[in-house]
């Protein structure tokens, strides 16, 4: 009888000891799906988040990444990658995950500072060294001597905000109407591949030498700046272009069935921290944390960022107006 | 009397083959067809009959015709080498005929267009002589060239096998030329499975994309092929629309295969009489 008692205690004492250390070493698992091409940039971010969480709480943290076009990335969520977080290049790739999946709330926006973009971009322009087609602004970009690379304005997000800029430069200048829509016809004619993504663009022109300049973000231009060298390639930052958002979200439902919303809003808010606003600086990202950004100024030669809230009235209008299908960047892209 | 087969029961393999087909192939292609008749058949009119649309179809339907008219006289030409003749590295050459099947598309894509490309081995002679190759209609000919040859060689191949030299031989003993026994012997004996690999690689043409994409210039009228723009307009969330051109593909290839079954059993039922 008492032996058995303590066979009991003894069994009980197992599944008991046995369970605890396993929830404690179960380290928790992040998975951030983000854009095609900030793989390098969520390296960093993630080695030094996770040392950063292991001094506050103990805790040993995995962060798995997944990176790929923005839409399709949306789109693999909604269809039931479980991510934890998301860390978009424009807004409605994670609107969508509101309108189409109610996996998070309507107000996602509001709930980081800066509508939820810790950092935010611009499309700028790379040429070959020296400039030797003198290209200097978005006029530059509709002569007959140019040819211009960027990806698929239909499948990038990264190529979406090109169009927006050079829409919003010629608007500028001309106001809309024809010769806005001849511009931009003129700046597609120009391009002789559109590329499914930010990075097979980048490959088209430093690997095979096609093209005179560059379009994308501004920090996407300076990273290849610095890994294919000074004496190849060399960064023109046009006199006005457009506000990129870098918009990022705890995925609720998914984080809420994993568990990890403690651990996916750290994860957030750490971009927001001194640390991470400079590790994104330090990747030529543009931040708003105002000592950092002084810290930092030198790397981002001044331009007039118009918004998209201010110069097309929001996304919920651009889409309707530019990006939907068969709506202005359809009649500009496919009938040519 | 039934005749006893090494694997068991008869209901029992067809029913296996039946549920697989019907699962993994048709139940798919049903959800296509049902996505697509959900926008209805005005809209699906508009879809198909926009400038884009038709151009995207012209463009894919026109290179897989070039690919498949290359691959016909070529991998004719390179299964009868295989089967015919020995020499050094033959098997080397006989393995290598399957490269495009192991590869990964978009890892020939690649290859294809860094040599292609403006200073690639082959792109920048070409390009001298004012043949560009890289995001040109010609680039999406080549790749498609290059992803569907095994298919006419490898259906080729085994028949020219079987065939053997006696029957050539027996031939010319009765009096035939050359040509003759090319014309009247061989070519109606290997028509059948030409025809087969024919087909199968001008199927796999029109599908093709992960290849094509990067040497194509996916230019909307001139380089954008029918997959491209179904997955662009996934990319815009627009179901219907993607779903409605795949079926437009789906008809094509099906059509092209009922069409090749009818030629051969005609075929058939010809060479049958002749006998």
């Amino acid at each position: 009888m008492n032996n058995r008692i303590r066979l009991i205690a003894i069994a009980a004492a197992f599944v008991v000891g046995a369970a605890t250390p396993t929830q404690a070493q179960n380290p928790a698992t992040l998975l951030n799906v983000s854009y095609d091409i900030a793989r390098e940039l969520y390296v960093e971010i993630n080695a030094a988040f996770i040392k950063s969480y292991k001094a506050k709480t103990g805790q040993d943290v995995t962060i798995n990444q997944s990176h790929n076009g923005s839409t399709r990335q949306a789109r693999s969520i909604l269809e039931g990658l479980e991510a934890d977080v998301v860390t978009f290049n424009q807004v409605p790739d994670v609107q969508v995950l509101h309108d189409r999946g109610k996996l998070i709330p309507k107000d996602w926006a509001k709930r980081l500072p800066n509508n939820s973009s810790p950092y935010y971009s611009l499309p700028a322009f790379l040429v070959r060294a020296g400039n030797p087609k003198k290209i200097k602004d978005w006029d530059d970009l509709v002569r007959a001597d140019v040819k211009v690379i960027f990806p698929n304005p239909k499948t990038s997000g990264n190529a979406k905000y090109t169009y927006l800029a050079a829409y919003a430069y010629a608007k500028a200048k001309w106001g809309e109407g024809a010769k806005t829509d001849d511009f931009i016809k003129q700046l597609f004619n120009n391009v002789p591949v559109f590329d499914t993504g930010g990075r097979a663009a980048t490959t088209t022109f430093v690997e095979r030498q096609t093209g005179d300049v560059l379009i994308t973000f501004e920090a996407e231009t300076n990273a290849i700046r610095d890994l294919v060298g000074k004496d190849k390639v060399e960064v023109v930052v046009p006199s006005v272009s457009v506000l990129a958002e870098f918009p990022v979200a705890v995925i609720d439902k998914f984080a809420d069935k994993h568990g990890t919303r403690a651990l996916a809003t750290a994860y957030l808010e750490y971009l927001y921290t001194e640390e991470g606003q400079t590790i994104l600086a330090k990747a030529y990202n543009r931040v708003n944390n105002e000592k950092i950004a002084a810290q930092f100024k030198d790397k981002f030669p001044v331009v007039k960022l118009v918004k998209i809230e201010e110069e097309f009235g929001g996304w919920d209008k651009v889409n309707k107006d530019h990006l939907n299908p068969d709506a202005k960047l359809d009649q500009l892209f496919g009938a040519r | 009397m039934r005749q006893r087969s090494v694997i068991p029961g008869f209901g029992l393999a067809l029913g296996t083959t039946v549920l697989y087909l019907g699962a993994i192939v048709l139940l798919p292609l049903c959800a296509l067809v049902l996505k697509a008749s959900d926008i209805g058949a005005a809209q699906l009119w508009t879809i198909l009959s926009a400038p884009r649309t038709l151009s995207a179809i012209r463009v894919t339907v026109g290179m897989a015709l070039a690919a498949t008219v290359f691959n016909a006289v070529y991998g004719l030409l390179l299964a009868w080498v295989l089967a015919r003749y020995r020499f050094p590295g033959k098997r080397l050459l006989d393995a290598l005929v399957d490269v495009p099947f192991a590869l990964p598309t978009a890892v020939a894509g690649l290859a294809l267009t860094a040599l292609f490309a403006k200073n690639g081995w082959f792109g920048a002679p070409l390009d001298a002589i004012g043949i560009p190759v890289s995001y040109t209609p010609l680039g999406i000919a080549i790749a498609m060239a290059f992803t569907s040859v095994p298919f006419v060689v490898r259906t080729v191949q085994p028949v020219i096998e079987d065939l053997g030299a006696d029957v050539e031989e027996a031939s010319r003993s009765l009096g035939a030329s050359d040509f003759q026994i090319l014309r009247r012997v061989i070519f109606p004996a290997i028509f059948p499975a030409f025809l087969a690999g024919c087909s199968l690689a001008f199927a796999r043409c029109l599908g093709e994309f992960g290849a094509v994409i990067f040497i194509a210039g996916n230019q909307p009228g001139k380089t954008e092929i029918v997959a491209l723009l179904a997955f662009i307009r996934l990319e815009e969330y627009n179901y219907g629309a993607a779903a409605a051109i795949a079926v437009v593909m789906l008809a094509m290839a099906f059509t092209m295969l009922i069409v090749t079954n009818l030629i051969q059993s005609w075929h058939l039922r010809y060479v049958g009489r002749g006998d």
